[in-house]
């Protein structure tokens, strides 16, 4: 079987962000970049399936210098090999880009299923896998929970509000995985040392046949046209007194105050 | 913007979800805004009868689909119903919820009619004419504002931040049947729906949630957390270090890397607030800690602090909320 995992490297969840000069987009100083939590369980999930149903696991990235270490450690994990789409003229603040773009490798790849996260931490988007599932023309479950496959028939239990959907489908699908699917391996030290001898690919855009006109700014359905920060809340009030004192002043202050009750 | 906006006003079981309300109420108020037509799409079976609710929350036009194969959701079902009524109408923009449905369709029709998609919008505007929006990133540390290139734009609003209006039954909408509705060979169905235990609020839509950090110090105390949300008509819901003990499932947790929540009321009981719960509830109208150390960070975006033991405030305070709610 061939599955491919799309892996994001994304800032660490504990950044401060801060904005950077041209008011639009992050200050990278000093970030920290690491598989998006959510790709872990994607990967596991590809790692699982190989290991279940033979067959190999190949790494999808798109980005820059902060992607090769991820995808490394998708190869220490136990993928055989990686490709590292660089993000040189291509428009990755905008979801649908990158859809198109991951796409476009994964095509070459054809897999009989493609994992991602259910959404790329920092980003936020929960956009790409339905995306991409749209321009490979293959079915999707997102938000997935548990995956059983049989030959080419696949079952997934996905999140709703208050359950779970049950979806079936077939090979070849994209699968988006959250939290609870299965529990992330860490690689071994021996492994690590194993994964610098794996294939490692690094494509353009224009490797991918893919044009400025399709995928550079020029192509981008949306602009971030401004980045700011929250406005900082302010600590409150502390209530004090006693264990009553303190409970009948918080309600009264919800009630009359806050007017939440 | 003449052509106006379009909702996908979603339903389950035959009734509107409240987030699908709430985006028929803020595509009437874009589409008073541009001057355009409100057109609502709704599918399912047997959902005839919301056409009317559609109106009196302020459909212009309601399209509906109405088919015993799309009784539950399907992705390839509804996406191209959807993408079908869209490039009938050519609205200038399409609205759907940001919940399990919207953001799993929205982006695929996204792509089909290869166009801007924005998700979990949390405020609207149109400015000179040109429709924007503002997210959330980096859950909530910072807010981008994004314009469209191309129309529509396509946007799934977050729950619980947009009111929804009071229906004005007096008005009525034109209904129209989507026909021609394909829905045999289905790439890929529901087949069963498994709810969870108890019909129990949904975090994400809940107006009250009371969380549970790592000071319950053991799952045999999660029922003070759930008694404190019952009593006040809310959801339970946790930190992360409460999931990942095993304590509670991984749907109540909250934060970056659980659920990202817009309550007006949240009442964190002994979480300490890292950045990255902070982040799934720092948006929440009023913050409520409860925490026996007076440096924990939490009381930094806490409206209402209390220092004190939980397993003395919280019982009493579920007490006073009960008998407050007796009063009622
Ligand atoms: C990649 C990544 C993603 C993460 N995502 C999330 C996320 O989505 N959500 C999330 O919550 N965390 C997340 N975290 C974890 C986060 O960093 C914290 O570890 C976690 O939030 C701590 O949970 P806590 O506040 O319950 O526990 P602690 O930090 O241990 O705090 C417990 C608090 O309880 C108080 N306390 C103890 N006893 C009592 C008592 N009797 N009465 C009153 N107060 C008491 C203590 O004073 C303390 O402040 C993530 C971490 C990483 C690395
Ligand atoms: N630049 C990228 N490179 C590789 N995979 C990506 C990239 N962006 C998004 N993805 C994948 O798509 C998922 C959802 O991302 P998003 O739609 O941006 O929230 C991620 O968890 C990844 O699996």
């Amino acid at each position: 079987m061939k599955i491919a995992v799309c892996l994001k490297a994304v800032p660490e969840t504990d950044t401060r962000i801060r904005i950077a000069a041209d008011g639009r987009s992050i200050d990278p100083t000093d970030v920290k970049f690491i598989m998006s939590p959510y790709d872990e369980f994607a990967l596991e999930a590809a790692l699982l399936t190989k290991e279940a149903k033979g067959g190999e696991v190949v790494v999808f990235g798109l980005g820059g210098d902060e992607v090769p270490t991820v995808l490394r450690d998708g190869l220490a994990r136990g993928a055989e090999r990686a490709v590292h789409i660089s993000s040189a003229g291509i428009a990755t603040h905008d979801p649908m880009i990158v859809g198109t773009v991951l796409a476009a490798a994964l095509k070459e790849y054809g897999p009989d299923i493609t994992f991602f996260g259910k959404h790329g931490v920092g980003g936020d988007n929960q956009a790409v896998p339905s995306m991409v599932a749209e321009h490979l023309g293959v079915p999707q479950a997102t938000v997935v929970t548990k995956i059983e496959v049989n030959d080419r028939a696949v079952r997934c239990e996905r999140e709703i509000e208050g359950g779970l959907e049950v979806v079936s489908t077939t090979l070849p699908c994209v699968i988006a995985a959250q939290k609870g699917m299965n529990e992330p391996r860490y690689p071994k030290l021996p492994a690590i040392m194993q994964a610098k001898k794996k294939p490692f690919a690094t494509k353009t855009a224009a490797d991918l046949g893919l044009s400025a006109a399709q995928v550079g700014d020029a192509a981008a359905t949306m602009t971030i046209t401004e980045l700011r920060l929250p406005p900082a809340r302010q600590a409150g009030r502390r209530i004090e007194g006693d264990v009553n004192e303190q409970v009948n002043g918080l309600l009264s202050a919800l009630q009359n105050e806050a007017k939440v009750l | 913007m003449s052509n106006g906006v379009l909702v996908f006003a979603e339903q389950r079981d035959g009734h509107f979800k409240k987030a699908g309300l709430e985006a028929l109420s803020e595509g009437r108020r874009l589409a008073d805004k541009t001057g355009g037509s409100l057109h609502a799409v709704v599918i399912g079976s047997n959902v005839q009868g919301l056409a009317a609710e559609a109106g009196h929350y302020g459909a212009d036009v309601v399209h509906v689909a109405d088919n015993a194969a799309l009784a539950k959701y399907s992705t390839d079902g509804y996406a191209k119903i959807l993408t079908d009524v869209v490039r009938d109408v050519q609205p200038a923009v399409v609205v759907a919820s940001a919940t399990a449905m919207g953001k799993d369709l929205a982006p695929r029709v996204a792509a089909r009619l290869g166009v801007g998609f924005a998700s979990d919008v949390t405020e609207t505007s149109v400015d000179g004419g040109a429709f924007t929006v503002v997210r959330p990133m980096y859950a909530g540390k910072a807010f981008a504002k994004v314009a469209f290139n191309r129309a529509p734009a396509v946007a799934t609003l977050r729950p619980n931040v947009f009111a929804a209006a009071a229906p004005d039954a007096g008005r009525t909408a034109e209904v129209k049947a989507v026909g021609g509705v394909v829905v045999d060979g289905l790439a890929a169905k529901v087949t069963d729906i498994l709810a969870a235990a108890g019909g129990k609020i949904e975090l994400t839509e809940a107006d009250i949630i009371v969380s549970g950090g790592r000071g319950i110090k053991g799952p045999e105390n999660y029922p003070l957390i759930q008694g404190l949300a019952d009593a006040l008509g809310g959801a339970a819901g946790a930190s992360r270090a409460v999931v990942d003990a095993g304590w509670v499932d991984h749907s109540y947790q909250v934060g970056q890397t659980g659920k990202t929540v817009s309550p007006s009321l949240y009442i964190a009981c002994g979480i300490s607030g890292a950045i990255q719960h902070l982040a799934g509830m720092s948006s929440s109208k009023f913050i409520v800690a409860i925490n026996k150390d007076p440096d924990a960070p939490i009381f930094k975006v806490a409206d209402y602090g209390i220092i004190g033991d939980l397993f003395e405030v919280v019982p009493r305070l579920t007490e006073q909320a009960k008998a407050l709610k007796a009063k009622a």
